[in-house]
């Protein structure tokens, strides 16, 4: 009997074969959206554990400079001498060609067991090889692709190293990284002999630090990835709304199939574990291919989020794809649970309704207006738990809660709108196809809700997004042109060359600027020191977001500091606070300047204060001011002169055009991303309308046989799809401008540490406009050339069952 | 003489082969007659009616309406032609379930450019739907909505009247009060009726009968 | 002292000669100089290091007795390992270095490990004075000159859970083993250069248990370096050191293989003048089994050198002598009873 049950249940999916497809395709599409974001973020977790575990950061206590600065092995000496055990570690960072390889050297021998990632005495390394010049660099197998054919030392591999970090011998790296005698930092060994001297005897100017339980990387980056994992909410949000929609047409089109299998005697218990059964196999199947979908998505998605963490943060992570079963298991389960709640509202209606009770198959389609008035209240409030987790939340969680509560209740308050907007329509029009087009369109609207509310999420979205990008990229693209003054940038190999280099740029150009550079720690995060010259390229052009009169001429005596945006918001900062530098030094803050696209803080002394305060500042790197005409002339000359790298000498468009390479990388993922959740909603549409069009005949008939051909009625079902696309893309301006204003203002300064101004950009929603009527239009021409070749015999059909 | 069938065939593809329908036909209706059409179930007098009424075309043979051959016109001017001079009445899903009563009454009579006011509120008054007029379909029960069919297919003063068992969802009594209304108003008009039905009772109260059985008449 | 930890030494550094295997090691010596019969020892300079050998190592046990009448044992090992034979400044350098410590009690066996590269002075041996080093242990001459600089010696070392400090004075001359110092190690012919100080009265205190033991006793000292010690099928040894009540010593030791195996001894009468015996004068044989940490050894052993009339077995102050190390082996302090009573110090290893 169950069989039989199960058999009759099956079979309307056998006779709606398209209607079957698309809440398969529904759902396998956003399981694998919701599956490719997580199996991204989870990639990109597992590179940031990586990077983190590498000699042990994230289980060994260290000891380090209060300042993060090199300090001499002499120290290590006196510790190791003084029965502390401890393992030196130097860190750096060495470009290679085009590629930044963060070099790490250790010393096996002492390196502890809970630091040693990597067998240096396995075959194919050895010891002697590994300590003996060149030595030898263990790298990601990535990496090692990267840097094929440059001249690093001999490469082996070792997938415990994450991309971009090359393990390598202490005395290679202090080498490499020009530090003879220099460490970053010590590696504590957890089980030390009690009788060490004390460390305030022994190395008074180290720390000890914790082990790094979060890295810097993943704080920097959870932004990013929420950002990512909000996207894959939505699209899944989106994907459940065609499940939905599939899952409650399906089950009211059954409603008299299930009352005679109830009537014939299949208990009611039964018949519920049988349509649980069915969701189970038909989620399963559909989480399957979802997943798998999921992981192409990801493949092709990875190497630009691995380009945008690189570009944004320095975070290395690989471009490939490893298959974590918690994720895919993940995608599957949430894949099930997601129809099964979709599925609950009818299955406790199943459940609850009298054997006999009257079949009324459009029933779903004359909701009344009172339930779109409840559902409307429902979005109200929503609104307005968002205006109050805008106002009141702190962080990017309350941010994020205030977007998704305010695109949930726009969406629930759609309905409502939409059909007042056509009860509007009907009243305004004075022919009576018209009367009718708008009456019969506000008709469908309960059918096609669902599907409009998937669409009015993927719109807001995309306005929402892209109104903050193109915001981003105006802000941004004229903030370089600010910041990116001097026509030329130098670095050089060390410091004598340096003395060289300016003196010779000194004697050809119009100013030689020196951006030198020096790091500091406050509150245990890096924070970036600058010296500038006192030059009217800074007074003129340098992006201030406030100061105080005299910045400039405070900084240049070595008065004041100027502080990026970032660290201002981070640490709360008020001009005229004052900022605690090296040791006891500390500077009032003059000024703050915008900063985008830099995850550290940042602080900008004069160039002569950065010397008395660092001396150890890197002053390797120059800015070059001179005739733009004059540029690639100098450029050239001077590396000739002086032997320089092509990247070692870089004009002013090539800095801006690499800055907005990263920047459009960047949003390539959010753009990919945006694009797929608007093909779901077109689905959506796709998918109700395909439904709808069988139930649309005893509608249309009479229509038809009272005088109306079936291609104006075709046309006429394309138009209303348009309308409920225009009306709905009308909608979500409003909520997507909401969406921008969140993006910038909220979401941004926690994520990022920036405040964008907020642009608008009519033309972007005339295009997105465009391409929402596109789509419905689209939609609706299947179903709509259906109906022209349909035969006079089916629609008479509608009116009487004989011939 | 106005509508004429003359040699009317008509087959419908189905999942066992082609079925044959009508096998040549032939018949004739005048102004004004009342014409009842009897037949077993699948004689094929629903197929003719709907030939009649322009719903759908004949395989061979010509349906003259007013002297035109409407077997030979476009979708265009079928539609044109049952706008204007056909009303029909069928057993069920007659009315458009988005519109209420008064914009079911009014839409064929205004899609064909014939709406008179004054002729539509007799009918209004007269159908007795003057207390129903903002409902819509779905809230009037089966009586209700005949005579809201009734009082479309009249609303433009069509010459031909089609009905396909228009009582055929009624009970007995509330099926003979609708159509003793649909004759009263017929012959206010002047319009002509051709009705299906395969109820020898009801055929009888119409001025004339034919038999259709396996496609042809008797 | 003889071929001891030079296999430990050998796993312990992850060099390329490793990969070829530690029977590969009497093949080649990449470089590394070899031994020469007849070639004189010269002192002072040959209580430092020779970084062109490929291994050297200076050892110390000591036979200790407490203020409380218990027995004590105390081991102060440097090992060098060269990966090439010279020696570079900084990183650069190839010579690697192990320290060993171990304190004995019959209650515990506290052992620990020290590491170290050359080159950047967390490691090394110095003369005038005498110093070797790593890391906080050291093992440094207390001597005046013109006294041999091994003639008097303070040691430090400290492990997780013990410590101590001992001051060692010699009351008896340097002894040469094997020829005038070179020393074979197999039928083979590989050979050694190896010289001891058996003769050290030590005084000091050790910290185990949580308390502080002052103690008293003797102490014996090796210095051995070679390049290529081992024979290929050579799989273990069982090494002793002895000191009889009557003031002399005995140094002997069997290498295990295939077969019979090789054993070595030198009698040293109390005078210091050391008397070689010929291979396989020496017999020793396990008397008693004892499962230690996993490994089955031989705890109680039966000792003769019927040459000079000895027959003694020896008793472990604690059976439980293991070297928790990178390498283990079993390495501690014995009472020896029969012809000749006294105390000493067994070795065993590739158990």
């Amino acid at each position: 009997m169950l069989a039989q049950g199960f058999a009759v249940l099956l079979s309307h999916w056998w006779r709606h074969k398209l209607q079957f497809a698309m809440l398969l395709s529904g759902l396998a599409l956003a399981t694998a959206l919701w599956s490719a974001v997580q199996a991204i973020n989870e990639e990109a977790r597992a590179s940031y554990a990586r990077a983190a575990a590498v000699v042990g950061q994230d289980r060994l206590e260290q000891l380090v400079r209060a300042d993060g600065a090199r300090f001499p092995q002499s120290g290590y000496i006196a510790l190791r001498k003084a029965g502390w055990l401890v393992s030196p570690v130097i860190e750096g960072e060495k470009r290679f060609g085009a590629e930044r390889l963060r070099i790490l050297g250790v010393d096996p021998v002492t390196l502890p067991s809970e630091a040693a990632q990597v067998n240096v005495g396995a075959a194919g390394i050895g010891l002697q090889r590994f300590i003996t010049p060149p030595g030898v660099f263990i790298v990601s197998p990535e990496t090692a692709k990267r840097l094929e054919g440059m001249d690093t030392p001999p490469l082996r591999i070792s997938d415990a190293l994450p991309p971009g970090t090359a393990l390598t011998d202490i005395g290679i790296a202090q080498t490499l990284l020009d530090a003879p005698g220099q460490v970053s930092r010590l590696l504590i060994v957890p089980r030390q002999p009690p009788h060490a001297r004390p460390l305030a005897a022994v190395a008074p100017d180290l720390v000890r630090r914790a082990p790094a339980v979060e890295s810097d990387l993943s704080r920097l980056t959870g932004s990013f990835h929420l950002n990512l994992t909000a996207f894959g909410f939505l699209a899944f949000a989106v994907g459940l709304f065609i499940v939905h929609s599939a899952i409650g047409l399906a089950f009211e089109q059954r409603l008299p199939a299930i009352r005679t299998l109830r009537a014939v005697g299949l208990p009611l218990n039964a018949l519920i574990a049988l349509m649980v059964a069915e969701l189970l196999v038909l989620s399963t199947a559909a989480g399957l291919a979802g997943v798998a979908l999921g992981y192409g998505v990801a493949s092709l998605l990875l190497p630009d989020v691995a380009a945008s963490l690189r570009g944004l943060y320095g975070a290395e992570v690989p471009g490939a794809l490893s298959i974590r079963p918690s994720v895919w298991g993940l995608g599957l389960a949430i894949a099930v649970a997601g129809t099964l709640a979709s599925a609950a509202s009818r299955l406790w209606r199943i459940a609850s309704m009298p054997l006999l009770a009257p079949a009324r198959p459009r029933a779903w389609s004359l909701a009344s207006e009172s339930a779109l008035r409840l559902q409307a209240v429902g979005g109200l409030l929503l609104l307005v738990v968002a205006w109050l987790a805008a106002q009141l939340g702190t962080g990017l969680v309350a941010g994020f809660a205030a977007l998704g509560a305010m695109l949930l209740g726009a969406a629930l308050i759609l309905p409502l709108t939409l059909s007042l907007l056509l009860d509007l329509g009907g009243r305004l029009s004075r022919g009576v196809v018209a009367q009718w087009f708008w009456a019969d369109t506000r008709q469908q609207l309960p059918g096609l809700s669902l599907a409009l509310m998937a669409l009015l999420l993927a719109l807001s979205a995309n306005a929402g997004v892209g109104t903050m990008v193109q915001s981003f990229r105006e802000t941004f693209v004229g903030w370089l042109d600010q910041r990116l003054a001097p026509e030329l940038y130098v670095t050089t190999r060390s410091l004598e060359e340096s003395q060289k280099v300016r003196d010779w740029l000194s004697r050809r150009s119009d100013a030689v600027l020196p951006i030198w550079n020096a790091e500091l720690r406050t509150s245990g995060q890096p924070v970036q020191v600058y010296g500038v010259a006192d030059h009217a390229t800074y007074r003129d052009h340098w992006p201030m977001l406030e100061s105080v009169p005299d910045a400039w001429n405070r900084v240049a005596k070595g008065e004041g500091v100027l502080a990026n945006e970032q660290l201002m918001r981070r640490q709360k900062l008020k001009l005229g606070d004052v900022i605690p530098l090296e040791g006891s030094a500390s500077l009032p803050l003059v000024g703050v300047f915008s900063d985008y696209g830099n995850p550290k803080g940042q602080v900008i002394l004069g160039v002569d204060a950065l010397v008395k305060l660092f001396p150890d500042a890197s002053r390797l790197r120059y800015a070059v001011r001179i005739a733009p005409d004059r540029a690639p002339q100098l450029a050239g000359d001077l590396r000739a002169a002086f032997g320089l790298a092509p990247e070692n000498v870089v004009n002013q468009a090539a800095v801006k055009a690499f800055s907005l390479k990263v920047f459009e990388r960047t949003f390539a993922v959010t753009a990919a991303l945006n694009v797929l959740t608007l093909g779901v909603a077109g689905l959506a549409i796709f998918a109700s309308l395909l439904t709808l069009s069988g139930m649309r005949l005893a509608q249309l008939a009479p229509v038809w046989a009272t005088g109306l051909t079936l291609r104006k009625l075709a046309l006429l079902e394309i138009l209303r799809s348009a309308a409920l696309a225009s009306f709905t893309m009308l909608a979500a301006v409003p909520v997507g401008l909401g969406l921008a204003w969140m993006l910038l203002a909220v979401i941004n300064v926690e994520a990022f540490g920036w405040l964008l101004p907020m642009h608008l950009f009519p033309l972007d929603w005339l295009r997105l406009f465009i391409l929402a009527v596109a789509s419905a239009v689209l939609a609706a021409l299947l179903p709509a050339l259906w109906l022209t070749h349909r035969s006079p015999a089916d629609l008479v059909k509608v009116f009487a069952n004989e011939r | 003489m106005l509508l004429a069938l003359q040699e009317v065939s008509k087959s419908y593809p189905t999942g066992e082969g082609v079925l044959q329908v009508l096998r040549g036909v032939s018949m004739a209706l005048d102004a004004g007659e009342s014409l009842a059409l009897t037949g077993e179930s699948g004689s094929g007098k629903s197929t003719l009616l709907h030939l009649a009424g322009g719903l759908d075309r004949p395989d061979s043979g010509a349906i003259r309406f007013e002297e035109k051959d409407i077997a030979r016109l476009g979708d265009k001017e079928l539609a044109a032609f049952r706008r204007v001079s056909v009303g029909l009445v069928f057993q069920q899903f007659n009315l458009i379930p988005s519109l209420d009563v008064r914009a079911n009454l009014a839409f064929q009579a205004r899609l064909g450019d014939r709406y008179d006011a004054a002729w539509t509120g007799r009918l209004t008054e007269r159908l007795g739907l003057a207390s129903l007029l903002d409902r819509y379909p779905e809230q009037l029960s089966g009586g209700q909505q005949q005579r809201v069919a009734i009082g479309r297919a009249l609303a433009g003063r069509p010459r031909l009247i089609l009905a396909d068992e228009p009582t055929g969802n009624l009970d007995e009594a509330t099926g003979d009060a609708v159509l003793d209304l649909m004759l009263a108003l017929m012959r206010e008009t002047g319009a002509a009726l051709l009705m299906v039905t395969h109820s020898t009772r009801l055929a009888s109260r119409l001025g004339r009968r034919l038999h259709l059985a396996a496609g042809k008449l008797s | 002292m003889n071929v001891r930890a030079i296999f430990l030494m050998l796993l312990m550094m992850a060099a390329p000669a490793l990969a070829q295997g530690f029977a590969g090691l009497g093949g080649d010596a990449q470089g590394f100089a070899a031994p020469e019969r007849g070639v004189a020892l010269s002192f002072p300079q040959d209580h430092g290091a020779h970084p062109d050998y490929r291994i050297e190592w200076w050892y110390l046990t000591a036979n200790l007795k407490g203020a409380d009448g218990k027995d004590y044992g105390a081991q102060w090992t440097l090992f060098r390992s060269a990966l090439a034979p010279e020696e570079k400044p900084g990183w650069q350098s190839p010579q690697l270095w192990m320290g060993h410590a171990a304190i004995t009690t019959a209650e515990r066996h506290h052992s620990a490990e020290r590491v170290a590269r050359g080159g950047v002075g967390q490691a090394g041996v110095t003369l005038s004075p005498f110093s070797a080093t790593i890391d906080d242990w050291s093992m440094t001459s207390r001597a005046a000159p013109p006294a041999d600089e091994l003639s008097a010696l303070a040691i430090t070392a400290a492990g997780e859970d013990f410590s101590y400090a001992l001051t060692l004075d010699s009351h008896g001359p340097l002894v040469r083993q094997g020829e005038e110092g070179y020393s074979v190690k197999s039928a083979q012919g590989q050979a050694s250069y190896y010289y001891s100080q058996p003769f050290y009265a030590v005084t000091g205190t050790i910290a185990a248990g949580g308390r502080d033991i002052a103690v008293t006793g003797q102490a014996w000292f090796d210095h051995e370096w070679s390049s290529q010690p081992l024979a290929k099928d050579q799989t273990g040894w069982d090494w002793f050191s002895f000191h009889f009540a009557s003031g002399a010593k005995l140094m002997g030791f069997r290498l295990r293989d295939a077969g019979e195996g090789f054993t070595s001894a030198t009698w040293i009468n109390a005078g210091g003048t050391p008397e070689p015996q010929l291979p396989g004068a020496l017999k020793v044989s396990p008397l008693a089994w004892a499962e230690v940490k996993g490994h089955r050894v031989p705890v109680r052993w039966k000792v003769s050198l019927p040459a000079k009339g000895i027959e003694v077995t020896t008793a472990p102050v604690n059976e439980d002598a293991w070297m928790a190390t990178q390498v283990a082996y079993w390495e501690g302090p014995v009472r020896i009873e029969g012809t000749h009573p006294g105390v000493g110090y067994v070795e065993m290893t590739g158990y």
